[in-house]
């Protein structure tokens, strides 16, 4: 079974949540995908591994923008019936605030544009409030 | 050249960078090192892969490459003791890097001001430079925010 199959079936049972033991890279780091009230959330779980700046301590700016971008995946093939594994084309981070490496980060995109064969998201990553984000991206996604 | 003893020394720069937990995590190992421009090295691991049936890394790897590789070149030009942080980050991925390959990051620092230094990077498998993985922009605040490999009590956020 393929994983977009493999990603059906699990969202037809609301069991995304096992993505995680599907995709190595999101076990590596620690990314979750969940429902919530609001829709579709992206977690990125707190691990010592992850840090990037000791002193703060913060997460490691790649691994945040990992979280932003597997958001962004996550919410394309949440939205669009999708024939084939989502690609991204490029991606822009912003990076607003430290990512306090003790704690876990959130993330939740937003479909803004659906193309034939490219969509566009936006997605913010925030920590204790979704008001203050600590980063945010946008990015093409190649669908077709 | 700026004065040599105004810089962060390079091995400072290595020690402190390949020590960091996500960079040992990852397993990044530095190729090349010098004011300026520096490349290392990610080696290939299942545990790296984001599409399961193709066996290509996940872009957030790649990602996570990139910046540091950015944040390590502005070190070689900063003044000792101070510190930076990413500002900004764009990344076009030009094609899947190959499942079984290591991967590459290139970055130069192409314009350094006062409190902005502003990148260039690349990743490519090796000997493959000619033919990116991917191609990216970024910026770094340069100053008191952020990350000193000179590890001082508490930097600021």
């Amino acid at each position: 079974m393929s994983f977009l199959e493999r990603y059906i079936e699990l969202k037809k049972e609301g069991r995304l949540h096992e993505l995680q033991d599907l995709i190595p890279y999101a076990s590596f780091v620690g990314l979750e995908t969940r429902e919530d009230d609001k829709g579709l959330l992206t977690v990125l779980n707190q691990k010592n591994s992850n840090i990037g700046n000791t002193q703060i301590p913060a997460v490691h700016g790649g691994v945040v923008g990992a979280l932003l971008e597997h958001s962004a995946l996550m919410t394309v093939m949440w939205e669009q019936e999708l024939t084939a594994f989502p690609k991204i084309v490029n991606v822009s981070i912003d990076y607003l605030r430290p990512a306090i490496g003790t704690k876990d980060t959130f993330a939740r995109g937003v479909l803004i544009k659906q193309g034939r064969t490219v969509s566009n998201v936006r997605v913010q990553a925030w920590q204790d409030d979704e008001n203050k984000p600590v980063a945010a991206a946008h990015c093409h996604i190649l669908t077709g | 050249m700026s004065d040599e003893s105004a810089l962060y020394p390079l091995e400072t720069i290595k020690g402190v960078l390949e020590n960091l937990p996500q960079y040992e995590k990852l397993g990044l190992e530095t190729t090349v090192l010098e004011r300026g421009r520096c490349v290392l090295r990610m080696n290939y691991g299942e545990h790296l892969v984001g599409n399961p049936d193709s066996g290509v890394l996940h872009g957030g790897a790649v990602t996570t490459l990139l910046d540091s590789v950015g944040g390590m070149v502005v070190f070689t030009l900063i003044p000792n003791g101070a510190s930076c942080a990413t500002l900004d980050l764009r990344i076009d991925y030009l094609k899947p890097a190959t499942p079984g390959k290591a991967v590459m990051g290139e970055a130069i620092v192409y314009k350094l001001t006062k409190s902005v230094a502003f990148i260039r990077a690349t990743a490519f498998h090796e000997g493959e430079s000619d033919d990116p993985i991917s191609h990216a922009f970024g910026s770094f605040m340069v100053g008191s925010v952020g990350f000193s490999p000179e590890a001082k009590e508490g930097g600021s956020a």
